[in-house]
């Protein structure tokens, strides 16, 4: 974990919502895994003056780029940043996931902004020759950014949204159990973005015997370890334990974590 | 970095090299990637509680006008974790250990204080008094004058190590308090603690902290806690901690024209991760720059 201040390379809006933008990481000699996160510091004043977490969605060899929901004012703050200024970035930080090398075909269930983070998952299980299939959650079609991005690796992809009235967890499980897992042997699930999602994802895990990773999302203080703001709970055997989301994770074994 | 510049100070029979520190709760062992602990005037862990103790519901932290609300509820593994792990995860450093604790009732604060105040690490303890007494009406140690003297005194007993009491922000008159520490034996005041306060999300009416209330810290809460600083330091000769708000050098400054002796530091560690360390080079700056050789001569100098 280091602070840079890293180049912008661009900084632009692609859809209502979602901005993108990348960053030249050539100064970084850390290697950059999917699911890991940047604490990233939108504007340098004193409202909003909290850094905030975000993913990486795609990783080059000299650059990183991040997918952000236009939310509040950070990341209203951050859309102002243009090409050629920089960007004050802490990271890489937490663990992220690890792909099993025996994976053939990769399941990945992501809802909103957390498409973005398993893009990257997508990005690695082609590179180590495994194939994806994702199913995309969003309120509209609009919000789908990385779709095509994930089509690109091969990843064969199933879009639900509320705009066509697709989303709900029934239909979901529907299009994995009864026509993906009907043509596909799934050897590994991913998810990140939803509760309902989340919970859908541990339950076909179980069920089917497949093992799987959770990345979750979470409000963060410090990002470091330090504060123990964003908590969430592990199961071990019949043991809670706690564990600290930006540090301990952001990525956890499916089945172990407590979504509340 | 100027060396030659005096910034050491001292908290009853503890001498700081410097009076820069890490504010109890915002302060890990995994900063280390970020600064070199042998710098800090002190290490100052998480609060521990005699007990191990879960924490509070989420969302445990939220962002303000120039601010953030947390009520993190001192999740805490226990005191024979701390003294298992902790302390001697801290004591190879330079900088002395000052163990911040916190506790339910005025026996179990004495019990801690025996414990700790006498391991040969711990330098200074800090009694985090703005904790609820569970023993009395539930309302915090630090907002009544007489469970203050009492938790002190009774601490007073157990160790001849310094004793900090960490005052809370949310009194009346946070002079009658600062005066009841002083008369049941503390050796130092941190003034103070996060500022109660509460924020609520329009869209959903839902408070948007889920303990409902919790602290307020950062650069809004910076004039309230000079206030407190100047008001203390007109009623004790006690050495002050400022410690609310504190961003910058000039931040840290302030409150030592005010009558701080020493400063910690919290939020601001969050948004830059060298924070600690940058202040305490930005205070020798100002130093230099002011010709001032002695921290000292800066103690309370305020002009009026």
């Amino acid at each position: 974990m280091k602070q840079y201040e890293a180049p912008v390379l661009f900084n632009r809006q692609v859809s209502e919502r979602y901005w993108h933008i990348a960053i030249d990481t050539s100064m970084m000699h850390e290697a950059v895994e999917p699911g890991q996160f940047f604490h990233v510091r939108c504007a340098d004043v004193d409202s909003p003056f909290l850094r905030r977490p975000l993913s990486v969605y795609q990783i080059h060899e000299n650059t990183i780029e991040f997918l952000y929901l236009v939310k509040g004012k950070g990341t209203t703050e951050m859309t102002r940043i243009r090409e050629g200024e920089t960007l004050d970035v802490l990271g890489p930080l937490g663990k992220g996931f690890e792909l099993y090398k025996q994976s053939e075909t990769v399941l990945l269930v992501a809802r909103g902004v957390g498409i973005a983070t398993l893009a990257a998952v997508a990005q690695a299980a082609f590179i180590q020759g495994s194939r994806c299939v994702a199913v995309l959650s969003a309120r509209t079609n609009e919000d789908l950014l990385a779709a095509e991005y994930l089509e690109d690796f091969g990843a064969e992809v199933h879009k639900v949204t509320e705009e066509d009235g697709t989303s709900d967890v029934g239909n979901v499980r529907d299009i994995i159990e009864t026509d993906i897992m009907a043509r596909h042997t799934i050897d590994s699930i991913y998810t990140c973005g939803s509760r309902r999602l989340s919970k859908l994802s541990q339950s076909i895990s179980s069920t089917f015997g497949i093992p799987g990773e959770i990345a979750l999302e979470e409000h963060m203080g410090c990002a470091m370890g330090a504060c123990f703001a964003c908590v969430c709970d592990i199961r071990e055997a019949d043991t809670l334990k706690s564990v600290r989301v930006c540090i301990d994770g952001p990525v956890f074994p499916l089945n172990k974590v407590v979504i509340e | 970095m100027i060396q030659y510049k005096n910034t050491e100070v001292k908290i009853g029979g503890l001498t700081l090299k410097n009076p820069v520190m890490p504010a109890s709760g915002a302060f890990g062992a995994e900063m280390e990637q970020a600064i070199d602990f042998n710098k800090l005037g002190a290490i100052v862990p998480k609060s521990i509680t005699k007990h191990p103790q879960p924490g509070n519901a989420k969302p445990r932290v939220c962002e303000t006008n120039a601010g953030m609300i947390n009520s993190i509820g001192i999740q805490s593994k226990g005191l024979d974790y701390y003294l298992e792990h902790t302390i001697p995860q801290f004591e190879t450093y330079d900088s002395p250990l000052i163990a911040s604790i916190s506790a339910e009732s005025v026996e179990e604060f004495a019990e801690m204080a025996s414990v700790l105040g006498n391991h040969k690490s711990v330098s200074a303890l800090e009694l985090n008094i703005s904790c609820p007494n569970l023993k009395g009406n539930g309302q915090a140690f630090g907002m009544d004058p007489e469970d203050t003297f009492a938790l002190i005194s009774k601490a007073r007993k157990v160790t001849d190590r310094p004793l900090i009491a960490k005052l809370t922000p949310n009194v009346t008159d946070i002079q009658e308090i600062a005066i009841a520490a002083e008369a049941g034996g503390a050796d130092g005041l941190n003034v103070a603690n996060t500022l109660l306060a509460m924020s609520i999300d329009v869209e959903t009416r839902k408070p948007r902290i889920g303990n409902v209330m919790g602290g307020l810290s950062g650069p809004a809460v910076k004039p309230v806690i000079v206030r407190m600083i100047y008001q203390v330091s007109q009623v004790s000769s006690l050495p002050i901690i400022g410690c609310g708000g504190i961003m910058n050098g000039k931040d840290a400054i302030e409150m030592i024209i005010a009558g701080a002796s020493a400063v910690q530091v919290g939020t601001a560690s969050f948004i830059q991760p060298t924070a600690l360390t940058d202040i305490l080079s930005e205070m020798q700056e100002y130093m230099e720059k002011h010709g001032i050789d002695d921290i000292h001569d800066l103690i309370g100098s305020i002009e009026i």
